[in-house]
């Protein structure tokens, strides 16, 4: 029973984290940016879905629908007006842009939070779910909300390995993130690249967070602590690895969900930032880490 | 450009960052300069006006300050809300309160429903004698400070009940909704970690066995709520006693997700917000919720105008702390008054003898020889408190009976007493 509990469990969180990790991991294997406004977009999603439940009036269909709409815009946003400028800035130093967009995600992150906490208040939101009710698996009263957050999930990282690997513009970005020289000679625009890079962020973090939304809910306090596990997700699996990222996501979600019932919820973080630190001592590469 | 150790680079800058943002600000403690009689009576607010909760309190404060100026003051003195918003943080109420004090000279300052805020800023209230009320924060530790330190920490009035206090009426109530009317026997005690609840689960532990709830278990959580909703259904209590206030969205949105099949009644602040019910999407239907006042419960003569009052030139139902820092302005209006003086010391001996019936009850606070001085008296004469839970959207009181406006209500997934 506790068995099949923790499985179950493990596995609706663990596909979430995935989710939200991947399109960090595939931002910074294609442009090298960390980008540390990534807990915030996630959080304006939620907002704006549940805004469009609450004041709208629209139905779930349609107020997820405009969350992940606001995720695509919100990572547009940053891309243009944060990532962009600095990117080909003349002012900055080649080998200083990376500090310079690091700051600025954080910074632009903590705008967006600032600014959810001043319209929307601090107070947590949940989205209405999609789903209701439970079923019982394995024995165990499961919300079906869980079930259908790991389906949509997986289905979302499905579309994307098709796209990577079946499509060729999917394909110049996997070149991209391989050899950026390599592909500018191809005669493939690598801004083109970044923005298609973007876009599919924002999808995946439009969708992560309305999820998040349904399951748990989030608030304004929510972006460090989503910036910082998506982080640490990537950072184990290698940063700039997708699959690493995907393996890494289960680690930690289990990891969390084993200690949260075998040992205390309350000390449910603290095992993966063990692991972390000690992947940072034995192979700092990560798991499936390329440089 | 890509670096092998990405990360490396990060802690510099973010150490830089940090060292930034925390840079600290140099204290000047000036004398307060004596009020001209014809100034206007300063009261500054420092509040979370990005919560629910918080938002309420400086908007209450400055509608009581209105309607106090409109009847011409306090001997022909206006009274100036002074408003500062914390961010929820303990470091930025301090500075609020240095400046408070130093720079805008107020006379008494209502403060935060975060006890770990209060905590922090209760040391101030001495050094800076400054006469502070808090709407909202419940820990005991507060006034149990006040009784080790009196000379100093006396002007730290508790404006809201304490923790104790809450556990005492959240008993009663179940007393009668669940043990005499429902037969339940047992009980697990569901709580956050957090300052304020530690106070109010040792009376938890302490009462519920009195009234005959035996204590199955006693958990303190975290914001993951499923394993501890399977591991409390698998102790089979009649009853969950909560808790839960900074969390509250997650328990609530939980519980009603795995549809927990066992009741929960306490204290769930948020759930007295207004807004509680879109916030959750409605998972909070049935819970029962200790509160002070409630839509539509005339707990005294003033409760409702100053609810419609709020709502007019709000547009919101105020939270339970825009009741208690209204009050608050009130009666500190009223003991400057019976003072003759906004002197701290002279303040604080007409606020002790603070005998004021308000919104959510009559005001009085505990002696100085009490081992909570300056907390809310409590009880039939003061203040009984509320029992509400939410019904199809709406807020419905049911205990105590004299005030109730509706009947005990479960959703199709509570179970009463199936559990044993």
């Amino acid at each position: 029973m506790l068995f099949w509990q923790i499985l179950i469990d493990g596995f609706a969180i663990s596909s979430l984290y995935a989710l939200g990790a991947t399109g960090f991991a595939l931002i910074f294997g294609v442009s090298g940016v960390l980008n540390l406004s990534h807990g915030a977009l996630m959080v304006a999603a939620v907002v704006a879905a549940w805004a469009a439940g609450n004041d709208l009036h629209v139905g779930p269909y349609a107020g997820a629908a405009l969350g992940v709409v606001v995720g695509l815009a919100a990572s547009l946003l940053t891309y243009f007006l944060i990532v962009r400028p600095l990117q080909s800035s003349r002012k900055i130093r080649q080998e200083e842009k990376e500090i310079f967009i690091l700051t600025a995600t954080l910074l632009w992150g903590i705008m967006i939070q600032e600014l959810i906490a001043y319209f929307y208040t601090n107070n947590a939101k949940t989205v209405a779910p999609i789903v209701q009710g439970v079923v019982s698996l394995a024995g165990v009263r499961t919300p079906s909300n869980e079930i259908f957050t790991a389906v949509v999930c997986w289905l979302v990282i499905g579309v994307l390995w098709l796209l990577v690997n079946r499509t060729r513009a999917g394909k110049a970005v996997l070149a991209a993130s391989m050899n950026p020289r390599g592909v500018t000679l191809l005669g493939i625009e690598l801004s083109q690249v970044y923005i298609a890079v973007w876009a599919i962020y924002g999808v995946l973090v439009g969708v992560a967070g309305v999820l998040l939304g349904m399951f748990l809910g989030v608030s304004s306090y929510s972006v460090g602590p989503l910036t910082a596990s998506a982080f640490s997700i990537v950072v184990l699996g290698g940063l700039g690895s997708v699959s690493g990222a995907l393996i890494a996501a289960y680690v930690v979600g289990y990891l969390e969900t084993l200690t949260a019932y075998l040992i205390s919820p309350a000390y449910r973080t603290i095992p993966a930032l063990l692991l972390l630190v000690a992947v940072m001592y034995v192979r700092p590469r990560g798991l499936l880490g390329r440089r | 450009m890509k670096r092998p150790d990405g990360r490396v680079v990060i802690t510099p800058t973010l150490l830089a960052l940090s060292a930034t943002l925390s840079a600290t600000v140099a204290l000047t403690l000036a004398t307060p300069a004596s009020a001209q009689s014809t100034d206007p009576i300063k009261i500054g607010v420092i509040a979370e006006a990005q919560a629910v909760a918080g938002a309420s309190i400086p908007q209450a404060a400055q509608l009581a300050a209105d309607e106090i100026n409109a009847k011409g003051g306090v001997n022909g003195r206006k009274i100036e809300i002074v408003s500062y918003d914390n961010h929820s943080s303990a470091a930025e109420s301090v500075r609020a309160f240095q400046r408070a004090a130093n720079e805008d000279h107020v006379n008494a300052v209502i403060a935060s429903y975060i006890s770990e805020v209060v905590l922090a800023l209760e040391p101030w209230t001495g050094r800076l004698k400054t006469v502070m009320v808090t709407p909202g924060a419940a820990s005991d530790v507060i006034t149990q400070n006040i009784a080790k330190d009196y000379d100093n920490l006396k002007y730290t009035f508790h404006g809201y009940l304490t923790s104790t206090s809450l556990a005492e009426q959240v008993c009663s109530a179940a007393q009668d909704l669940l043990v005499k009317d429902l037969h339940m026997k047992t009980a697990v005690v569901m709580s956050e970690d957090a300052a304020w609840t530690t106070p109010l689960d040792a009376e938890y532990v302490k009462c519920l066995p009195q009234i005959g709830l035996k204590v199955l278990d006693h958990i303190r959580v975290s914001p993951d709520f499923t394993p501890i909703y399977n591991k409390i259904e698998g102790e089979k209590p009649d009853v969950m006693i909560t808790g839960i206030s900074h969390v509250g969205v997650q328990p609530t949105v939980q519980w009603k997700q795995q549809e927990v099949p066992i009741p929960m009644l306490g204290i769930s602040s948020q759930a007295t917000n207004s807004s509680f019910w879109n916030d959750t999407n409605g998972a909070v239907e049935g819970v029962l919720y200790q509160g002070v006042s409630g839509p539509d419960v005339a707990v005294t003569p003033k409760t409702l105008p100053f609810v419609s009052a709020f709502k007019q030139k709000y547009g919101n139902f105020p939270s339970y702390c825009g009741y208690t820092a209204y009050d608050e302005v009130y009666y500190i209006a009223d003991a400057i008054s019976r003072a003759g003086s906004t002197d701290s010391d002279k303040l604080v001996d007409a606020m002790e003898k603070t005998d004021y019936v308000g919104t959510i009850g009559r005001v009085q606070f505990k002696g100085k020889d009490s081992p909570n001085p300056h907390a809310l008296k409590v009880g039939p004469d003061t203040i009984t408190g509320l029992m509400l839970q939410w019904q199809d959207g709406k807020q419905v009181n049911l205990w105590p009976a004299g005030v109730a406006n509706g009947k005990l209500k479960f959703p199709k997934f509570i179970k009463v007493g199936s559990a044993d």
